[in-house]
């Protein structure tokens, strides 16, 4: 068990800085996520931790120990990655057994973490069978039974559901947060699967371009977002955002309004906005309301509507033609061309900068 | 379209034939060199105009075997070459793979220049650098067990260690090896595996195909060497196969012997591909290497 402390963390390759300077603080014993679209630089991120990326600038401590220079095999790291990486060559005895082998272990205590892995990931029944003849799910399993028999400091998964269909992602799922509780042990899980992300979580760590955009409790990234692009990354189907004016300004609050939206006061947040100015207002679909003619905040045209059962998505065009997506939690019959008006909890709403979609906490 | 099975069949038929013929074409010549080594030379030289020359037909004998037997030390030279052959074989296996496993997995300065200045000597001919070779081997020193010797001439050293690495094989390992999933030498690492027990434990293990195409390659090479035996070596306790072909090439030809003398040391060559065909047929699929 160990803290994993990344300060100042950059990384380049050649001219091109993938990793723009990182601090992240992560505690003995908790699960964070790193989140973020494609090319956000999360799995550089962990391959770096894991000692498979050089690091080209900052400090990165595990366990209080400066870990730069340091060999993976030398930092008590062991990593699940997305395409299981289980040795084709090796029974799955031989392929969970791989770490303790290479360290020399006597057969006696292979035999014993290889049978208590076995026990914890319910595959005593595969041990003798090739990775060939085990199905994904059953592969994923091997390749946490081979990380957990060493016993590491820090465990490093990355993206090792993204291979798997959705049912079995579910079970694995559960599985990794089972396995949590039981062994305790700090774990960084890298996805971009934000169903994941919030469902495992202690912390969540969202990047783009590089960079860290907040990092917080899942559901403090989910209420309170730092700035834009956490508010349109989790939750879906993603937050609505509005071009509004800034009509007035008060200590602790703005009236905003367009063509479309009814003036109306929205909290700032402490961030900064100029009177007669431009703003971004997000409105989540979920808290989006259909309300009678004549009360509505909002007056679009319903373009599209998707019916799931337990929730109906409509798909909104409003009076300055931009697009709106609002979720009801009911199962409701819409048809293209209807008017429709709707309404949300101010409250809830959150107003951002013109341009901040790139400012962090 | 409906399947037609009478329709299949005769397509299959009609495939089976030109395969045959096809095979039958390359298999000519060798059944006329085996057919022939039983032959006395007036009757091989008679049958050559006519189909009998691919029959065991006529006066049939192993007098041209007993007769390369006695002109030239058969047995010593097909030793040699399988010796020099074998020992080439292995060490170049070994040395190539693992100085592609270092341009291929290891990050290193210049690299990459390496890399292409080794792919680069493959179109040098040998015969363009045999004569500096053979200056330069016949100043080398050599520690034996008897103390310090200069030149390598007349040795199996000599025959050996400037074949062992070559760009062709050290290439295909490359090639190979950077096809192989990154992650799994990822995870070996991460695993507590150093280079060195990643090459063996993981990368070696996977590498079946590409060992027994640049096995094959380099057993046809190091067997049919000629030209360098024949200028590094004098003596005859040293000479391969193909330059010991000269003894039966002297005032008589005697075509009978030298069928006979070519039907035995083709011997070993059959043995050896039969051992590695499927392995072989195997990676000319995965690396796209024509034998």
């Amino acid at each position: 068990m160990a803290e994993v402390s990344l300060k100042g963390v950059k990384k380049s390759f050649g001219r091109v800085e993938i990793i723009k300077g990182v601090d992240i603080h992560i505690n003995d014993g908790e699960f964070v996520v790193f989140v973020g679209p494609s090319g956000c630089g999360k799995s550089t991120l962990l391959r770096m931790i894991a000692g498979l990326e050089d690091i080209t600038e900052g400090t990165l401590e595990i366990g209080g120990r400066v870990v730069n220079p340091l060999q993976p095999k030398q930092r008590g790291v062991a990593m699940v990655f997305q395409s299981y990486a289980i040795f084709p060559h090796m029974t799955v005895r031989e392929n969970i057994a791989f770490g303790l082998t290479i360290a020399g272990a006597s057969r006696q205590e292979k035999q014993q973490k290889v049978a208590e892995a076995a026990r914890i990931l319910q595959m005593e029944h595969l041990l003798d069978r090739r990775p060939s003849q085990l199905s994904g799910g059953q592969r994923q399993r091997v390749a946490i039974g081979r990380a957990i028999t060493r016993k590491p400091a820090v465990f490093l998964f990355d993206e090792p559901l993204s291979n798997l269909d959705a049912a079995l992602r579910m079970d694995m799922r559960m599985e990794i947060g089972r396995l949590r509780r039981q062994l305790g042990t700090t774990m960084i899980y890298v996805t971009h699967d934000q169903v994941e992300a919030m469902t495992l979580a202690d912390r969540i760590v969202v990047l783009k371009d590089g960079q860290v955009m907040q990092i917080g409790a899942p559901m403090e990234l989910y209420h309170e977002p730092a700035n834009r692009f956490v508010a349109g990354f989790l939750g879906a189907p993603s937050m609505n955002f509005l071009n509004v004016d800034v009509l007035a300004l008060d200590g602790e609050a703005a009236m905003v309004g367009n063509q479309s939206l009814e003036p109306i006061r929205v909290a700032t947040r402490r961030r900064a906005f100029r009177k007669d100015g431009k703003a971004i207002l997000g409105v989540r679909p979920q808290h989006l309301r259909p309300v009678q003619s004549g009360k509505g905040l909002l007056h679009g045209i319903v373009a599209h509507a998707e019916r799931l059962g337990s929730e109906t998505v409509v798909d909104l065009t409003l009076r300055d033609n931009s697009e709106l997506i609002a979720a009801f939690n009911e199962d409701k019959v819409f048809e293209p061309g209807d008017a429709l008006e709707l309404t949300f909890d101010t409250a809830l709403a959150h107003l951002f900068p013109d341009e901040g979609e790139l400012q962090t906490h | 379209m409906a399947f037609d099975p009478d329709n299949y069949g005769l397509r299959l038929f009609v495939r089976y034939l030109v395969l045959c013929l096809i095979a039958l074409i390359f298999v000519f010549p060798l059944v006329f060199m085996i057919n022939s080594s039983f032959k006395p030379d007036s009757q091989l030289l008679a049958d050559t105009s006519s189909l009998r020359a691919f029959l065991p037909v006529g006066d049939i004998s192993l007098n041209n075997y007993f007769g390369a037997f006695r002109r030239a030390p058969v047995g010593l030279f097909v030793l040699n070459s399988v010796l020099v052959t074998g020992v080439t074989v292995l060490l170049s296996l070994l040395i190539c793979s693992l100085a592609a496993f270092s341009f291929a997995f290891l990050r290193w300065k210049g690299r990459d220049v390496l890399l292409s200045i080794v792919i680069a000597t493959l179109i040098i001919p040998f015969e363009t650098i045999a004569i500096p070779l053979l200056l330069l081997v016949s100043k080398l020193p050599w520690i034996g067990l008897d103390g310090l010797h200069w030149g390598w001439l007349n040795t199996y050293r000599v025959q050996i260690i400037p074949w062992i690495a070559d760009g062709l094989t050290i290439f295909l390992f490359v090639q190979y090896f950077k096809g192989l999933p990154g992650e799994l030498i990822e995870a070996g690492r991460v695993e507590g595996a150093n280079w060195w027990q990643v090459y063996y434990r993981v990368v070696m293990p996977l590498s079946g195909p590409v060992l027994a195409t640049a096995a094959i390659l380099k057993f046809l090479v190091m067997y049919n060497q000629y030209l360098w035996p024949l200028i590094v070596v004098q003596q005859e306790g040293y000479r391969p196969v193909m330059v010991g072909l000269g003894y039966f090439f002297q005032l008589n030809v005697a075509w009978g012997e030298v069928m006979a003398y070519l039907t035995l040391i083709t011997v070993p060559v059959l043995v050896f591909y039969l051992l590695l065909q499927r392995a072989f047929i195997a990676s000319i699929a995965s690396t796209g290497v024509k034998g």
